[in-house]
């Protein structure tokens, strides 16, 4: 069994990346972020890529820093205490781990293109509301020594904004990952007006002519690249979930410090105190399962299934307890979009759907526990 | 720090000694507290390999596997620990033997116990010769424990001992007792008390059994009437034995939220369901969704256990956070035990039916959140004083 306790450099990374999102991305960035009607922050992306976190999962040899998932899991929960908007999961996490599980000059390429910050990725899997990609039906048809792809995705995640998509469809005897990019003739993309204020795509395919060169790994077996890609995934957006349950709690256990009603602080009702204090043990609990995840992935990633789904599961129904009594306790101020707390619950709201939501991985969990 | 080969060579040494050793009655079925191999000189014991399991383990440590050699345990550091663990989990072997003296006393006395102290009581308990129960609730101090009245008055060589205990578990089985004593009347609370090893055969020690809803007698009171109790035994100072009792607490609590199987290791909670419906019958989707997520909750709330574990090991222990453990540990064991029930329907509902212990077991887990310490008083724990709550 793994060692669950932060390592020094864990520590020291979580610092370092604290410090930086405090000045630079604080809460207040993303409301401004919001308020110009953005969702992305392209210098603040080249400044995260400069000190290494594009290329946290990026070998060395592609100039990458290569600090692994539990280390990419630090970075994701420091994120989501402020709720900071980057293309992290989407390009450092999930694309970076399907590239790496192909290996050919290619790959190693649009590596170092992540790391250094100058390309950014979506995965595109969704089809209906509910995350399942093995049910996908989108066709790839074979046309001479290539493919042509035809139909919808949804819920893409920085879909509207990403150089380029991970696309999946069916091929003759399986499913079959292209990389390809996302100007490509055929493609139509129409920017989701999403509740957590990110960038989200509907993306249509008419179409779109995919040569051999743009398949990732082998036709017909995308999941060997596919699953630890989106395990990587899972895992890192549990662990920013987990970060988003703690900044959410921090607000609330400020707040029932400070505001008073029947002249005291709220903070002394012992209604309150003890609903305060189970939450925290539910974080307490869910940060378990992360470390977990993330030091499976990193050692004995064909056997982490279980763990990363655990973590999702939980991070999922933490996150949500928290955002909910965040926003009870602080009672009507809670309800304005003046004050930050309903920023968390949006974005726990739409953390809990993307790559499966609680009954998903709970199920994941139950099947590996042979039930 | 061991290398991997030498931690693998433990690993291989073990398994071929647990293969040997471990009864094939004593692996798998559910844990229930009347399969508990509890020691002392009044156990009896349920079979030859109930008695075989505890003595071998016993012969190399095993009932106690990270105490010192000389106290009786196999030295294990937690690398090796958690080797055992796993070991002892994949052929799904019952724990060898299980008590207070394990559980409780064994760390406190670790902590804050003399050497002399260690040799003489640690090495019986280690092999199940001696038996101890806790002598800490009284009828006016459940919650508020630091209220405790029973008296122990100074008579030079020995405290003169008399009062009352509430919730003694085993005590009508047990061969001593560790009890909180007020040895000081003028002090504050929680300044006068003293932590008192006594002999429950000694003159003027009574117990008697307290029927429960469970219909088992575990509970007992017992009575303190000038019992002598000589000075060498106290454990750690005279009047500061509330430090011993916080510290023991922290090990109950520990002991009360892993109690439930399941929390780690322990045997899926969907596969025991799965084992009490009758033939061909599926699980009912909404009992499967409420298994799940006792499921999910249980594996995190182990592995937080084993985080905790980790951190000590990395010397920052849990400190007040054991009370989060027990919290969680024990609502989850409540919530697992009414599922049991569920699953059993009918056939659960009959004391000594067709699913044996299962009702008795459904209610004892009742007292989880209430023994060592209420679900209410650990949120309170938790609120003051790692939330920094009230005042």
């Amino acid at each position: 069994m793994a060692n669950l306790v932060m390592t020094e450099d864990e520590t020291m990374l979580a610092d370092a990346a604290r410090g930086f999102l405090d000045k630079s991305a604080p809460v207040k960035a993303f409301r401004d972020l919001r308020d110009a009607g953005k969702t992305h922050d392209a210098k603040m992306w080249k400044e995260m890529a400069d000190m290494g976190w594009a290329g946290v999962l990026v070998p060395e040899s592609a100039g990458g820093s290569d600090m692994g998932h539990a280390a990419a899991g630090v970075l994701a929960h420091e994120m989501g205490k402020t709720l900071v908007v980057s293309p992290f999961l989407s390009t450092a996490v999930i694309a970076a781990t399907a590239l790496r599980n192909v290996s050919d000059a290619r790959a190693e390429k649009a590596l170092a293109a992540i790391a250094t910050g100058d390309v950014t990725y979506a995965l595109a899997v969704d089809e209906t509301s509910k995350f399942n990609p093995e049910a996908t039906s989108m066709v790839a048809t074979r046309e001479g020594n290539g493919f042509r792809l035809s139909g919808k995705k949804t819920f893409v995640v920085d879909g509207a904004l990403a150089d380029r998509l991970l696309v999946l469809a069916k091929t003759d005897d399986g499913l079959t990952l292209f990389d390809i990019p996302a100007d490509r003739a055929g493609i139509t993309r129409n920017a989701q007006n999403m509740i957590d204020a990110r960038d989200s795509a509907r993306i249509d395919f008419d179409n779109v002519e995919a040569t051999g060169e743009d398949v990732l790994g082998q036709v017909d077996s995308a999941m060997s690249v596919l699953k630890p890609a989106i395990e990587a995934g899972q895992a890192a957006l549990a662990a920013e979930m987990a970060g988003l349950s703690a900044g959410a709690f921090g607000m609330t256990v400020a707040y029932l410090k400070e505001r008073k009603q029947f002249g005291t602080v709220i903070g002394n009702f012992q209604a309150l105190q003890h609903r305060a204090a189970h939450l925290w043990c539910e974080i307490e609990v869910t940060a378990s399962a992360i470390v977990n995840a993330g030091r499976l992935l990193d050692e004995d990633p064909d056997n982490a299934i279980m763990a990363v789904s655990l973590a999702k599961a939980r991070a999922t129904s933490t996150a949500q307890l928290a955002v909910q009594e965040g926003v009870q306790m602080h009672g009507g101020i809670g309800m304005t979009d003046a004050y930050d707390i309903g920023f968390y619950m949006k974005r726990a709201r739409v953390g809990a759907e993307w790559l499966g939501d609680y009954g998903y991985h709970a199920n994941q969990v139950a099947k590996h526990r042979g039930f | 720090m061991q290398s991997n080969q030498e931690l693998e060579g433990f690993r291989v040494e073990l398994r071929d000694w647990l293969e040997a050793n471990c009864p094939a009655e004593m692996r798998g079925g559910e844990a229930s507290e009347s399969s508990i191999c509890w020691g002392g000189k009044n156990f009896e014991f349920a079979s030859d390999a109930q008695r075989d399991w505890m003595e071998r383990a016993a012969s190399k440590g095993y009932t106690v596997p990270t105490w010192p050699v000389e106290y009786g345990g196999a030295g294990l550091n937690r690398a090796q620990e958690k080797i055992f663990k796993e070991e002892m989990d994949r052929i799904g072997a019952r724990s060898p033997l299980d008590s207070f003296g394990i559980w409780m006393l064994g760390p406190a006395l670790l902590h804050f116990g003399s050497h002399e102290q260690k040799l003489h009581y640690l090495p019986p308990i280690a092999r199940g010769e001696i038996r101890w129960c806790q002598g800490y609730s009284e009828p006016g101090a459940g919650s508020d424990l630091a209220s405790v009245q029973t008296k122990g008055e100074d008579k030079g060589d020995h405290w003169l001992v008399n009062g009352q205990k509430i919730w003694t578990s085993y005590a009508d089985k047990a061969d001593w007792i560790f009890a909180l004593i007020r040895t000081d009347r003028e002090a504050p609370k929680h300044k006068g008390i003293s932590f008192l090893l006594i002999n429950m055969e000694d003159a003027g020690v009574e117990t008697r059994p307290i029927k429960l809803i469970s219909g088992a007698s575990v509970f007992c009171e017992t009575f303190f009437t000038d019992v002598k109790v000589p000075k060498h035994q106290i454990v750690g100072t005279e009047n500061r034995g509330w430090d011993v009792a916080k510290y023991l607490l922290t090990h109950e609590r520990e002991m009360i939220s892993g109690g439930g199987q399941g929390l780690s290791g322990g045997r899926a909670l969907g596969a025991v369901l799965n084992e009490s419906l009758g033939e061909g019958q599926e699980m009912e989707t909404t009992l499967r969704a409420d298994a799940m997520r006792c499921e999910v909750d249980a594996l995190a709330t182990g592995l937080t256990l084993e985080r905790y574990k980790d951190q000590a090991e990395a010397g920052t222990g849990a400190g007040d956070a054991s009370a989060m453990l027990k919290y969680m540990g024990t609502e989850l064991n409540k919530q697992r035990h009414e599922l049991l029930m569920a699953a059993g329907g009918s056939d659960a509902l009959e004391w000594d039916g067709p699913l044996g212990n299962r009702p008795a077991d459904w209610l004892r887990t009742k007292a989880n959140s209430i023994e060592g310490g209420t679900s209410e008083v650990m949120l309170s724990i938790v609120s003051r004083r790692v939330l920094g709550l009230g005042a």
